[in-house]
């Protein structure tokens, strides 16, 4: 059998899956949390160039290296504040992050 | 099977695989390692695929600089992760009936989609006659300038703020200010005392 679109499709949308289960398991450990987004963010860059591919467009490819752009610049961003609220509260759960409700 | 639908389904139950070890293991170190493998076989099926430069990328933005991120603030951080792992068993019902729901909606509309596309071209992810790169550095010089700039502010002001937020001042620790050195003076810097013998500064 042949590979074809739905093949792509479907291991994107499984690590899709994935990386919103590690959001909802992982409420203690922020930076699981941070790789499940990088898990999402990389099945959509997935779905991008399997459907650039198969379609013979390239602006999904042009629109992939975006993707890959904010989630680095997000990585780089959230590891940040992961650090300065480390230094501020001397662990990573998110689970009882309430300091600015006030 | 030809040997690309080998590789396809060698590259993807890899990657499936090593993602689900990502979101459950205990230690984030191996978690980090398991994302180094979830990408490396995504690399792998951008090559399947024909989109080289992107496996490429791949290869260096997310292997070589956001894991070593990752694995440079894990090892930074002294957290204790034997008890970052509890809830887990408690969220993970819900985090089941979520994603059970989510990946049915995905088949669902897929599915739609594919019975309504036409019969499956090959895969081709370059303007023939050029190489994968040529064809996206045709496009995003060009059609894709203001994107590719607006990017690129992105990044910047993503490391600006980075410093920003992990920058800073403790006190009592000695900085170089330049000024103030060069414009050290003999008057400043050397006092002459005059010293009986035997005596000693006191």
């Amino acid at each position: 059998m042949d590979i074809g679109l739905p093949h792509y499709l479907a291991v994107g949308a499984a690590l899709f899956t994935i990386g919103v289960l590690g959001l909802f398991v992982n409420r203690k450990n922020v930076i699981i949390l941070l790789m499940s987004i990088e898990l999402v963010l990389l099945a959509v860059n997935i779905n991008l160039v399997a459907f650039s591919a198969f379609l013979h467009d390239v602006a999904g490819q042009v629109f992939a290296m975006f993707v890959l752009t904010v989630a680095a610049a997000e990585a780089a961003v959230g590891l940040a504040i992961l650090v300065t609220y480390f230094r501020n509260r001397g662990d990573i759960a998110v689970q009882d992050l309430n300091l600015m409700k006030g | 099977m030809t040997l690309a639908g080998v590789a396809f389904y060698l590259l993807s139950a890899v990657a499936v695989l090593s993602a689900l070890m990502v979101v459950s293991l205990r230690n984030p170190v191996h978690s980090v390692l398991f994302l180094i493998l979830t990408f490396f076989s995504a690399a792998g099926l951008f090559v399947l695929l024909g989109a080289e430069f992107l496996a490429m990328l791949i290869v260096v933005v997310y292997v070589g600089a956001v894991a070593v991120l990752f694995l440079f603030v894990v090892m930074m951080l002294d957290v204790d992760f034997v008890e970052l792992k509890q809830g887990f068993t408690r969220y993970l019902p819900l985090g089941l009936v979520v994603a059970v729901a989510l990946l049915a909606q995905l088949v669902v509309v897929g599915g739609a989609w594919i019975e309504r596309a036409g019969p499956d071209r090959a895969p081709l992810a370059s303007v023939p006659g050029l190489t994968n790169t040529e064809t996206l550095g045709r496009v995003l010089y060009t059609d894709y300038v203001l994107l590719f700039q607006l990017a690129g502010m992105v990044l910047l002001i993503a490391m600006i703020g980075a410093v920003v937020l992990t920058l800073r001042h403790r006190p009592g620790v000695r900085r170089q200010d330049v000024a103030v050195q060069v414009g050290r003076s003999r008057a400043k810097a050397v006092k002459l005392h005059d010293i009986r013998p035997g005596q000693g500064l006191g």
